[in-house]
């Protein structure tokens, strides 16, 4: 055993973790799509709430969804352990027990919630309950090891945050609110699938039933092409609604065009061609992916933001 | 002059409770906050008391 892990070992034991790895265990990363997801739902919105009920309501959301991620590693501890993309997690890396992990996940969710209610509406609050026992038991607990379909489905739980934000300010849900989660619900296996393909080792060795693993890399490439179709659709579509608009839909054909082509390119290839440029169109895929959400949504802010002034909107 | 030699766990726990105050604190700043928007816009009057429930 190396100094090291002792090391590692004896801080989980005695509980002194720093603050940081608390806040580790929140997902900030995901977080941040949170936050940024569910404001452009509470801002293109009908209807308008005081900026300081808007600005918590957002912080409550934050919470809940980095409250699921805490309950999400304590469950998913013994997979961590085994994959080199989470080892670095606040319990595999031994800064933070599994019991505080579920202790911090379970007190956060329920504050957030009730805090959510108390400061928005019943309706918000019950949509953000909803989440996080999606995100923690039908994706984490049952979905995740047991079927190649788990992140499909399980893409339901970060697509939540837009329709949160939307009945923050109108106490309800609608049509709009329902295409910005079929949006990000439709984003999630292509982008997930991409991943997958360059990180090929680590789900095997975890023995997480992912696509690429139980039905191989040809079929994971037919996926991320039908999916990315099905989500253009989407995409564009959206572009006719309320929410949508010229700078909208300039911005979804734009990506989508690009994002159409980069699942094609990757479907054309095979095996051998990836390996020898190490997986270039399927990052570089992946990378767009990131990009391709978070300008739909800012798209969405901008017709939001610019119709007071007669330029957002149709 | 010090009897004790501070420890990097010492820093470390320093950190942890600083870091819970302030959390402490952000709390109720944001309770008072809630409490001063929901009284002054009348969220708590009879006549809103149902929407508020949305009702």
């Amino acid at each position: 055993m190396s100094d090291a892990s002792i090391n590692t070992q004896a801080r989980a034991s005695h509980g002194d973790a720093e603050f940081g790895d608390y806040f580790a265990l929140l997902k900030p990363r995901v977080m941040s799509l949170v936050v940024f997801t569910a404001a452009v739902g509470l801002l293109a919105a009908p209807g308008s709430v005081h900026p300081f009920v808007a600005f918590c309501s957002i912080l409550f959301i934050a919470v809940g969804g980095g409250a699921s991620g805490a309950l999400n590693m304590w469950y998913d501890a013994d997979i961590d352990r085994v994959m080199k993309r989470t080892q670095g997690r606040p319990i595999p890396a031994g800064k933070v027990t599994e019991g505080e992990a579920l202790a911090v996940g379970v007190a956060l969710s329920g504050f957030a919630v009730v805090m959510l209610g108390l400061a928005a509406n019943w309706v918000a609050a019950a949509l953000l309950a909803f989440t996080i026992f999606f995100y923690v038991v039908i994706y984490t607990m049952w979905l995740k090891r047991w079927t190649p379909q788990n992140i499909v489905i399980g893409g339901a739980a970060g697509a939540f945050p837009p329709m949160i934000g939307w009945a923050v300010v109108t106490g309800g849900i609608s049509i709009e609110s329902v295409l910005m989660f079929t949006l990000t619900f439709m984003w999630t296996p292509p982008h997930f699938w991409a991943l997958c393909l360059f990180m090929k080792s680590d789900y095997k060795d975890a023995g997480v039933p992912m696509l690429h693993v139980t039905h191989g890399r040809r079929v994971t490439r037919n996926h991320i092409l039908v999916y990315t179709l099905l989500l253009a659709v989407v995409a564009i579509g959206m572009a006719f609604t309320g929410v949508g608009g010229p700078i909208y839909l300039t911005t979804a054909l734009i990506l989508n065009g690009l994002f159409v082509a980069g699942a094609i390119s990757i479907w054309r290839r095979d095996e051998e061609i990836s390996e020898a440029d190490g997986y270039k169109r399927e990052k570089g895929f992946f990378a767009l992916s990131l990009a391709y959400l978070f300008l739909h949504f800012g798209a969405i802010l901008a017709e939001a933001t610019l119709a007071p002034y007669g330029f957002g909107g149709w | 002059m010090s009897f004790r030699e501070e420890h990097e766990l010492h820093k470390r726990r320093f950190g942890r409770n600083v870091g819970v105050a302030m959390v402490l604190l952000s709390f109720i700043f944001i309770v008072f906050g809630l409490t001063v928007v929901k009284v002054t816009r009348g969220d708590y009057e009879p006549e809103n008391a149902s929407i508020q429930r949305g009702h």
